[in-house]
């Protein structure tokens, strides 16, 4: 019983820091629309700031409090310099891209702040006047956890009257739900913005400041945080402040009795409530639809043509070196080739539920790693033969992205997206976690080739074959009449049910076909290596597709498969000549979300049309 | 006060307005008609900035703002009615007119929340309801109550008698001549003559995204081939 109490309050803790950082994020979704996904990096930064400003500044109350609130002011700077010099650039750009564009500022972070501070977990002091621990019901509890209990509704209250009772507060609930109105009655939507940045990174600064004496300083802090912050700002609906503190109230409580009831489930948990939420809420606990908000006017997205004759001569010559090439380079270079090839069949799946298909899926490694776990189980546990493996690939990651599309296809937006990523991590966790039949984190070892694909220059022509094969028939789905009914869906979809389209069954279908294509992807994979392991699964890995996707352009068939030989190939490269190479990957992505909003392929074809003249 | 010409705008790649010219004067209501899709809210858009408009000349109070951003023309004393009036549904009566609130514009007297209840009566009855829970007409009233706040020199009025009783467009009619006696200028759309008639001085026809007639409302209601022609359904 003590136990239980003891419990509840250190799940409030959790749940008093978790909503500091997620009360930001929401705040910043809800006017400016943009999905931080560097949010994350600025709760680390808070922490690390902290630690150097708290172990600089002399002992005591003074230097301690100092600390944390000068980490947290400097973290809020951080964020408008952030604002002012890149997203204010693209607001008008889609949704995705300004992901794309807070990613690479989450890499430059990540290694900046490796520089800074080193590799090392660093600890910091623990907060004067709080180190001891006070006794509850019999039990003792620590000071600082209880200060920590206090902070969030403190935040909570200053906020709701920061945003009911000040104009600025009134300005920035009514540019939640129209910033063009608010605009045309003569309000500074530039200052607006900019100041509701500089609040959101305050808070993430500060939640990750007051993390100091609680657990140490690391790089890892960013992405741990990041997702869970998503999760209790989906939950709890987008742009909505209660429903943040409420769905921080329900993650917190959750995980700290999840740890005593299943210990095993902690790592899903989270995802496993999103699920739930999102499935029977579309909008979150207090959310309202997006489609309330309005920006400026977009304009309708091109129309996807077939490819002109020079960018088919351009394909047939790459075609040609990845043919001819091959039989004159190393086994190295060759697995090299291996996976830029299922890397272009990745990317296309991925394309196929975003261009055409118009939704954004974080998730997509899911259907990678099943695709790549059904061909070991079958190796290991059936002793089914290679070609057997690869056929079952797509056939299971085809099902379940039936199974997990039948739900994530009823959202829209970053609901849907965020719906792909917990399906995504429960796939991860049981691969993770059902350690007598996946071998847990030891993965599946083993999955060798048939005899006569064993070479690798055998298996690389197996291999393109198989997801040029695969790719080419995306391609022509686009153009057949389900891909015209997926993008009458995509524009319209109300439009598009009243000509006759099932809009559901149409997003459903392609989301399976798409997961079934990177089913593919996934099983090449598996024999390419010889081994399975949870991370095909994993967060980094659907991000990967989704910059793949993002920087070859969204809007052109090619842009996948330029997307994922400039993405593959840029990483191998500059993970083999420097340390720095999220520093530089993430100031390359920034560089061309700012000068290529359409992608590599969308800004390739913007000049040969401006050149020739558009057909 | 408000002179366009040659006003030209896009949406994407598809042409809507074409050359466009008209001017209001000072003090005067001038009502710009059409039919649906004419190109009367693209008109108001693109002098308001929130269509970029792709060639033109709008010249506003002495000076040029075509291709100015939306906030700056609203701080120069042009005050904007969206057709779709686009209340703040999550914000209270009160809290919409906060929103609006500009400092005072030399020569015209400031407008205030009691002034505008005064103008509006149904509105102070309601000063603390959120903008979603009110009625289509109230909702009409509020958007331009919200506008005046800005205390502009001249509003554009986007086809305020939309999808009102009879009654409810009686008492526009009066708040708008009420408007005009105070000495605000008024740029009109209109798809309703009767009344546009009613409050207007002077009326400019477009179809198409063309200007194609440009008179006094008594010219209009003379001119029985220039309404067949562009007006009646
Ligand atoms: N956001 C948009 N994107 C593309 N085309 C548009 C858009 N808005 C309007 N149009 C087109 O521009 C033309 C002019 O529209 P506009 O709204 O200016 O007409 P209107 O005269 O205000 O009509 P109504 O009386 O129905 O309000 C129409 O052909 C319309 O289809
Ligand atoms: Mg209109």
């Amino acid at each position: 019983m003590e136990n239980l109490v003891l419990q509840a309050l250190s799940g409030l803790a959790s749940a008093s820091s978790l909503f500091l950082v997620a009360s930001g994020l929401t705040v910043i979704f809800g006017v400016s629309r943009v999905v931080n996904f560097a949010h994350g990096s600025l709760y680390m930064l808070g922490a690390y700031l902290a630690y150097s400003l708290v172990t600089t500044l002399p002992r005591g109350h003074l230097g301690f409090w100092g600390g944390v609130i000068g980490a947290a002011v400097l973290v809020g700077l951080i964020g408008l310099v952030v604002e002012v010099l890149l997203l204010r650039r693209i607001y008008r750009a889609p949704e995705l891209f300004q992901l794309l564009a807070t990613f690479g500022v989450v890499l430059i972070v990540q290694d900046l702040a490796q520089m800074i501070w080193g590799p090392q977990d660093l600890l910091g002091p623990r907060a004067p006047g709080l180190r001891g621990s006070i006794e509850i019901v019999g039990m003792r509890f620590p000071l600082y956890e209880l200060f920590l209990i206090g902070v969030g509704p403190v935040v909570l209250g200053l906020l709701v009257l920061l945003f009911h009772r000040t104009r600025w507060g009134t300005l920035v609930r009514a540019a939640t739900q129209d910033r063009e109105m608010v605009g045309a009655l003569g309000v500074n939507q530039r200052m607006l913005f900019t100041s509701v940045f500089f609040l959101g990174s305050l808070l993430a600064g500060l939640g990750g400041a007051l993390q100091l004496p609680r657990e140490s300083v690391n790089l890892h802090m960013d992405l741990a945080i990041i997702t869970e912050a998503f999760v209790v700002v989906v939950v709890g609906g987008l742009g909505s402040l209660t429903g943040a503190a409420l769905a921080a109230l329900l993650i917190g409580e959750l995980h700290a009795f999840g740890i005593l009831i299943v210990p095993k489930i902690t790592l899903v948990l989270v995802f496993l409530v999103m699920a739930l939420v999102l499935v029977v809420r579309p909008h979150g606990l207090l959310g309202k639809p997006e489609a309330a908000a309005r920006g400026g006017q977009g304009s309708a997205e091109p129309v996807i043509g077939p490819a002109p004759p020079a960018l088919r001569w351009l394909g047939l010559a790459t075609l040609a070196v990845a043919v001819v090439l091959p039989p004159f380079l190393g086994d190295y270079a060759v697995s090299v080739l291996t996976e830029l090839a299922i890397a272009v069949l990745f990317a296309a799946s991925l394309h196929l539920i975003m261009g055409p298909g118009g939704m954004a899926s974080f998730g997509n490694a899911a259907y990678f790693g099943i695709g790549a776990y059904g061909a070991a189980l079958a190796a290991q546990w059936l002793g089914a033969p290679m070609l057997a493996g690869l056929a079952l690939a797509p056939l299971a990651a085809g099902v379940f992205g039936l199974l997990f599309g039948y739900f994530c296809v009823r959202l829209s937006g970053v609901y849907a997206a965020m719906l792909t990523l917990a399906f995504a991590q429960i796939a991860w966790s049981v691969a993770f976690q059902w350690v007598e039949v996946t071998g847990g984190d030891n993965g599946i070892l083993g999955v060798w080739p048939s005899a006569w694909a064993a070479p690798k220059l055998v298996y690389y022509y197996l291999a393109l074959a198989l997801c040029l094969g695969a790719t080419l028939f995306l391609r022509r789905v686009v153009h057949a009449p389900f891909g015209y009914a997926l993008r009458a869906q995509r524009d319209s979809a109300l439009r598009a049910e009243a000509i006759g389209i099932d809009a559901f069954r149409i997003r459903w279908l392609g989301f399976g076909l798409a997961a079934a294509a990177a089913g593919v992807a996934g099983g090449l994979f598996a024999y390419g290596k010889g081994s399975v392991f949870p991370t095909y699964m994993g967060i980094p890995r659907s991000v990967d597709a989704l910059l793949m996707v993002l920087l070859g352009g969204v809007q052109t068939l090619s842009g996948p498969i330029v997307g994922a030989l400039a993405f593959t190939g840029l990483q191998e490269q500059l993970v083999r000549i420097t340390d720095l190479w999220r520093l530089i990957l993430g100031c390359i992505i920034v560089l061309l979300v700012l000068f290529f909003p359409q992608g590599l392929a969308g800004a390739a074809r913007a000049r040969w049309e401006a050149r020739h003249g558009d057909a | 006060m408000l002179s366009v010409s040659g006003l030209s705008a896009y949406y994407g790649r598809a042409h809507i307005l074409d050359d466009v010219a008209l001017d209001v004067g000072p003090g005067e209501v001038v009502v710009l008609l059409g039919r649906n899709g004419a190109g009367k809210s693209t008109t108001m858009k693109a002098i308001m900035g929130l269509v970029p408009p792709a060639a033109g000349r709008v010249r506003f109070d002495g000076a040029e703002i075509a291709g100015r951003e939306p906030f700056e023309i609203a701080r120069r004393g042009l005050g904007y009615v969206p057709e779709e009036r686009r209340i703040f549904t999550g914000l209270s009566v009160l809290e919409n007119l906060e929103v609006g609130r500009r400092p005072p514009t030399a020569g015209l007297r400031p407008w205030t929340p009691e002034r505008l209840f005064a103008l509006f009566p149904s509105l102070g009855a309601m000063q603390d309801r959120p903008g979603g829970r009110m009625s289509g007409g109230e909702q009409q009233m509020l958007t331009i109550a919200r506008t005046l706040m800005g205390n502009p020199k001249l509003i554009l009025l986007d086809e305020p008698s939309e999808g009102l009783a009879p009654v409810v467009v009686e008492r526009m009619a009066e708040a708008i001549r009420a408007l005009k006696a105070e000495g605000l200028s008024i740029l009109l759309s209109e798809q309703n003559l009767h009344f546009a008639q009613a409050v207007s001085d002077r009326a400019t026809i477009i179809e198409k995204g063309r200007i194609r007639w440009s008179g006094s409302i008594a010219d209009l209601l003379a001119a029985d081939e220039v309404r067949e022609q562009y007006l009646s359904v």
